[in-house]
This record gives structure tokens, C-alpha cells and sequence, in this order.
């Protein structure tokens, strides 16, 4: 039996919008094992984002609302004030934004930056934070550890900043890292270099990643489970193996149709159109997904769809998919698609 | 670092030297010259006045005169005063070091108020404490400086007797002592007071907003992230982020402040340079006039190098070869 790490119970995170609290994060649930990779895929606007922040609890507490539960080694993680917070951010938490520039102080070089999280969480002297520094900073795959210590992050590139930011994260060996879409505003290549380390990482260490992420391809080399979002809701999960072999929920098919690859590069084909809904516009009551699948009839869709078990360990929302076909396939194959599958 | 300190000084001449063509032929266009005052006096000869015109160099073409009184500043000369009977830079002197001292305990009341207000307010912002503080900078936007040095003098200076209402020094202690020192303080502290609290609610103002700015960044939440503590979010990260535009205006400030002195020296009669200005200009005492105004231009010039020079030290970003 794996060893759960982290238990995420009915999470609902709530931002205030003029006075009224609207729901980013809806009745979530999840568990992150140790030595596990679950990735957490969703269009944006969907409610990613907010989750991450909500189990580090770094939103803006006089706007934000988070109910639920979120187990973290025999706490609730929502009950802790700031300053028992402050002991399992960065300690037993490690978080990596998006966007390595804007995420580095531009006037602190990186090795105070990786160093602060030493500062706080451990006991070493001044010589072995920075020789702990320098052995994270050659860990994460950076060159010239030494020099890139006293280096300003305008000073790196892209790919080279987010592998700061990694060992920012990694600094005091978390039990669980959670990565924000880590690798959107890098090259393609680069992206390859950065999710390889992130999964080195974490064979030798045995921690838990969540990682964030609207591009599924990424998902498919390093996860082991996937949750898909849609508007703040768990849509479908299960493990990645099932998820791609199997998809149910229309959401899930749509997100895998849009991977770009060498057969379906040209013709964006089986792709369901639209957006996310802002969350202060959504229709709560019944099915969030229904109007970007117009053709689907109305009765197809439950009332207020939950989650069904459908095979070991895979859940899909509601029970449309049953009868769920894209627009482009013409309703003839219906029949076929749901045989093939 | 050095190399940009001299390219910086070495653009500066042809500045200066614009700026000592443009204030000479003001000077000599105005109507008059320091000798026209004496022309009404009926007891004064006109061929006396042309002799001394002749003598002075007046009558030469203004070339001439440019390149005399040119070659005799760039030695520290700005010639006689007409008025005080001594050399400019003997006048100057003093009234020089009465506006820099008044400067820089503006400068520090400024500072003093800025800080700490501008911090309370941008870090609990919209709450009461921001609301007054920005009330209070409103009515500090919306006051001009000699309304407002009036009041302060009227009240302070007159009304309530607690500190001078002109002058830099007290007559009656003697120079060097310690006395000397309090009576000089005594004496700058009404007219820095009064600019220094109108001045600081821009300043106030901008360190709010930076803060408010900086403290929803991308790299506050960084730092949350790795359990920094409030305190030290703010002082490691947002604060220091946030002083960096206010401490490359420094320079600027300092230029600011002994350009703005004419009002406030001229309100509370304080002997500097920009009283010496306004009363050298009435009595169209020509070479101190120029004299200031070379030495205000020069002082620009030195508060924009000073700033430079700072937001390099503090912002890795901009590195000066
Ligand atoms: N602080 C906030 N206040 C109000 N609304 C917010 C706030 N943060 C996020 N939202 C809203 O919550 C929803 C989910 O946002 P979130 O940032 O979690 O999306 P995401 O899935 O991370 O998207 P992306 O891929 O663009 O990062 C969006 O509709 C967004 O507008
Ligand atoms: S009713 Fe249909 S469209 Fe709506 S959530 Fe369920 S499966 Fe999806
Ligand atoms: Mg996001």
C-alpha cells in the first residue's frame, strides 16, 4: 500500500468579488501518495492555480475563503495560523511557479534566494547554507554553481532560472513539491530538461509532486495519476495509463484530441470550442460543461453530477459521456466511437 | 564604474557652457547694469559713470566680456559684487552653505516622514491609517509652499514665540560655539518643517504605491513560499524593492531642494542663496545672479550623476561600464 502524503478532503476555495464569494475551487478531491507524480490538467481559468495556492495557503486571507480539509502528516493544514504555516511552507512544502523571472527578487542573487529557505527551516551555519547551496544549485543541473550563486536572476536564462526556482523548492528536501505549470514559459526543449530533472528529483528523493499543467503531452512522460479540472471541478481522474487508454468524460477527450503530434498537427480535430467560465458568471446548478457541448441532448446530462467509480481507481463525473459524441464526428459514428472505444 | 563617473563630468562642460551662454546674455540683455542706479542721483557726473563703465569693461562688445568672465568662473572668480563691494564668491559662500544645511535637514525631515508613513500605508492599504495618511497627502498636494510657510510662520515664528521667524543664526552667540550650533539648528528648523511637510506626501505617496505594487509581485509570493515570516517578507523583499526608485531620486530631491529655496528663504528671511538671489536680481547685481545660477545648474547636473550613480549601486540590473 502506498503511503498517502497528502489528503485533499472537499477543498472549496472561494475569491470575494464585490462582496460575494464565488467558488475557484469546487468540492476537490484528491490524495498525493509518496514517490507519486500526480498531475493536475485543465484548460486556464479552471481553477489550477488556485488550488496550488490554496494548499500552500498563500492566497490573500481577507478575500479568500478555503473550506474542507487538507491532510497533511495528521493536520489539517486549513486550521494552522500564518506562523505554523510559515513552519511547513518551504520545509516540508515546495512550490515552483511558472514564470521563473517574474517569480526570483531581482535584487537578491540567487544563492541568498535559495538560501532564505535555509535560513529559516534549518540550523546551519552560514558556511553550510552555502555549501548546501552550491550542492542543490549542482544537483538542479546548473553549470557553474559557484558563479551562479552570486549571479542576479536577469543574469540567467529561462531555463536556468527555473532551475533555481526548482532548488529553491527542493532546498530543505519537502515531502511534497507542488510545480505550477513549471514549464509554460520555457522552450520546448528546455521544457523536455526541466520536467527530466523534476522526475530525477524525485526518484532519488521519494516526495510527491503535484504538478500543474494544461498541456496533457506533458503529463503522459512523467505523471503517475491525473486529475482533470474543469471550472473549479475534479471531471475525471484515474491513472494515466487509464486516463490515455481510456478517457470517458467529454472534457478529458477534447484536452487528448488537442495534443499536437504527427498525425493530428494540421486538423484540430475532435476538439471542443470555447472557454472556461469566469467563476463569477458560472452557472452553479447542474452540469458547468453542457453549453460548450450544445448538441448533446439536454436529458443526456445528470441534475448535479457527481463522480462515479468506473473502473479501478478512475473516476469520471457524471454520466453523459455515455452518450457523448463530437460535433465533427456527424452523429452516424456515435455508434462506432463508442464501440472503438 | 570611475571611466562613467569622467564621461559623465566630461559631458557636463559643453552643458555648462551652454547653460553660461544662455545666463551671461540674460544678464546682459536685462535693462540697466549696476550702474544705472546711480544715474538718477544728481550728484553723480555721467562722464565719472562712462569712465567706470569704460574701466569695468561694460562698453566691450559681449564676446569680449563672455570670454573674460568665462576664463575668470572656471577659477572660482564670478568677479565683484556690485552691491556688496566684495567678490561674488565671498557673498556666496555662506549663504551657500545656509541653503546646502537647509537642504539636508529638509531632506531629512522629508524622510523622516516619508518612511514611515508611506510605509503604514501602503502596507495596510485602505484601511483608516492609509485613508488619513493619503488624506493628509491630498491636502499636501493641494497647499502651495508659501501658503502653507506663512501659516507655519505666523504660528510657530510669531504666535506660539517657540522657534525664530528669520534669520540663520542668533547675532548675540559668537561663531564656533556650542550655542552657535543650537541657534543654527533652531533657525532651520521652521522653514525645513514647512517645505519638508509639503514635500513628503509625493514622495509618501510613491513609496504606498510602490508597495502596494510590489507586495502582490510574483517573487512576495516566492518568498511566501518558502515560510519567510511577514516581517521579514516586507523587509527583505517588498520594502526593499520598493525604496529603489525613491532612493535613485535622491539626486533629483537634493536639486529640487536648492532650486526651491527662493520661497521658502524669502518667507522666513533666511540668509541663502535663493534670498540672494531674488534681492540680486532687484538690485540687478548681474555677476552674482550668474554666479548662483551657474552654481544651481552645476548642482543639477551633480544631483542627476548622484542619481545614476545610486540606482546603480542598488539595482543589479543596471550596471554602468
Ligand atoms: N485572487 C483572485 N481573485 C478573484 N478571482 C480569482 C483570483 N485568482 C483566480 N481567480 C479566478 O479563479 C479562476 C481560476 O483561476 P486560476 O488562476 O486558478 O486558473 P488556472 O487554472 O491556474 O489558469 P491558468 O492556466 O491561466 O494559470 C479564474 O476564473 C480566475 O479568474
Ligand atoms: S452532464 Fe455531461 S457534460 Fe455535464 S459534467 Fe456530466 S458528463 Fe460532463
Ligand atoms: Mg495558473
Amino acid at each position: 500500500m502506498k503511503k498517502a502524503i497528502l489528503q485533499i478532503e472537499n477543498l472549496t476555495t472561494s475569491f470575494r468579488i464585490q462582496s460575494k464569494y464565488h467558488a475557484a475551487v469546487d468540492d476537490v478531491s484528491f490524495t498525493v501518495n509518496e514517490n507519486e507524480i500526480v498531475a493536475v490538467v485543465g484548460e486556464s481559468g479552471c481553477g489550477k492555480s488556485a488550488l496550488a495556492l490554496s494548499i500552500m495557503q498563500l492566497h490573500n486571507k481577507q478575500r479568500t475563503k478555503s473550506e474542507g480539509t487538507i491532510h497533511y502528516k495528521g493536520q489539517n493544514l486549513l486550521t494552522l495560523n500564518d506562523t505554523q504555516m510559515n513552519k511547513v511552507r518551504g520545509k516540508e512544502l515546495g512550490m515552483i511557479f511558472q514564470e521563473p523571472l517574474t517569480a526570483l527578487n531581482p535584487l537578491m542573487t540567487i544563492g541568498k534566494q535559495i538560501e532564505e529557505n535555509l535560513d529559516y527551516h534549518t540550523e546551519l551555519s552560514r558556511d553550510e547554507k552555502k555549501s548546501r547551496t552550491i550542492e542543490l544549485l549542482t544537483q538542479v543541473g546548473i553549470p557553474y554553481p559557484e558563479r551562479t550563486y552570486k549571479q542576479y536572476p536577469h543574469e540567467l536564462s529561462g531555463g536556468m532560472r527555473q532551475r533555481a526556482m526548482i532548488s529553491i523548492a527542493i532546498a530543505c528536501n519537502p515531502a511534497l513539491v507542488i510545480a505550477d505549470e513549471p514549464t509554460t514559459a520555457l522552450d520546448v526543449t528546455i521544457q523536455a530538461q526541466i520536467l527530466d530533472l523534476l522526475k530525477d528529483i524525485q526518484s532519488k528523493t521519494k516526495m510527491g509532486i503535484i504538478l500543474i499543467t494544461h498541456d496533457l503531452s506533458v503529463v503522459a512522460e512523467v505523471a503517475d495519476r491525473i486529475v482533470v479540472m474543469y471550472a473549479g471541478q475534479v471531471v475525471e481522474t484515474g491513472s494515466v495509463k487509464e486516463i490515455f487508454n481510456n478517457p470517458l468524460h467529454p472534457y478529458t477527450r477534447s484536452l487528448l484530441n488537442s495534443i499536437p503530434s504527427a498525425t493530428n498537427e494540421k486538423n484540430r480535430l475532435h476538439v471542443i470550442e470555447g472557454i472556461v467560465p469566469s467563476i463569477a458568471k458560472m452557472d452553479r446548478k447542474g452540469c458547468r460543461f453542457q453549453d460548450r457541448i450544445p448538441w448533446i441532448p439536454k436529458q443526456a446530462h445528470e441534475e448535479s453530477p457527481h463522480l462515479h467509480e468506473v473502473g479501478q481507481d478512475h473516476f469520471v463525473r457524471c454520466t453523459c459521456y455515455k452518450e457523448f459524441y463530437f460535433q465533427d464526428e456527424g452523429d452516424a459514428s456515435t455508434h462506432d466511437i463508442t464501440q472503438s472505444r | 564604474m570611475w571611466k562613467f563617473i569622467l564621461r559623465r563630468f566630461l559631458v557636463m562642460i559643453p552643458q555648462l557652457f551652454l547653460l553660461s551662454i544662455i545666463v551671461f546674455m540674460m544678464a546682459k540683455a536685462m535693462p540697466g547694469d549696476a550702474l544705472s542706479g546711480q544715474e538718477i542721483n544728481p550728484r553723480a557726473n555721467p562722464a565719472e559713470l562712462e569712465r567706470i563703465r569704460e574701466d569695468l569693461g561694460l562698453n566691450d562688445p559681449w564676446y569680449q566680456q563672455y570670454i573674460r568672465w568665462a576664463s575668470n568662473a572656471v577659477q572660482g572668480d564670478f568677479g565683484i559684487s556690485y552691491t556688496h563691494k566684495t567678490p561674488v564668491m565671498d557673498v556666496i559662500e555662506d549663504r551657500l552653505w545656509n541653503t546646502v544645511f537647509l537642504a539636508l535637514v529638509t531632506l531629512i525631515f522629508t524622510y523622516m516622514l516619508a518612511i514611515p508613513l508611506g510605509i503604514l500605508s501602503g502596507r495596510y492599504n485602505d484601511t483608516w491609517v492609509d485613508k488619513t495618511v493619503t488624506g493628509y497627502s491630498y491636502i499636501g498636494f493641494g497647499t502651495p509652499i508659501f501658503i502653507f510657510a506663512l501659516i507655519m510662520l505666523f504660528v510657530f515664528g510669531f504666535a506660539l514665540d517657540w522657534f525664530p521667524s528669520g534669520g540663520s543664526v542668533d547675532s548675540k552667540v559668537d561663531e564656533g560655539t556650542f550655542a552657535y550650533v543650537v541657534s543654527k539648528i533652531n533657525h532651520l528648523i521652521l522653514p525645513a518643517l514647512s517645505t519638508a511637510l509639503i514635500a513628503t506626501t509625493s514622495t509618501i505617496q510613491y513609496l504606498r504605491n510602490e508597495i502596494i505594487d510590489n507586495k502582490i509581485k510574483d517573487f512576495v509570493r516566492t518568498a511566501r513560499s518558502k515560510g519567510v515570516p511577514e516581517s521579514n517578507v516586507y523587509s527583505r523583499h517588498i520594502l526593499r524593492n520598493s525604496f529603489l526608485p525613491i532612493a535613485a531620486f535622491l539626486g533629483y530631491e537634493i536639486t529640487g531642494l536648492i532650486g526651491g529655496a527662493v520661497i521658502i528663504e524669502t518667507i522666513f528671511s533666511y540668509p541663502g542663496l535663493g534670498q540672494l538671489f531674488l534681492s540680486s536680481v532687484s538690485l540687478r547685481d548681474f555677476s552674482v545672479v550668474t554666479a548662483i545660477v551657474m552654481m544651481t545648474g552645476f548642482a543639477t547636473l551633480l544631483g542627476t550623476l548622484l542619481s545614476d550613480i545610486i540606482l546603480s549601486a542598488v539595482d543589479p540590473r543596471i550596471r554602468i561600464e
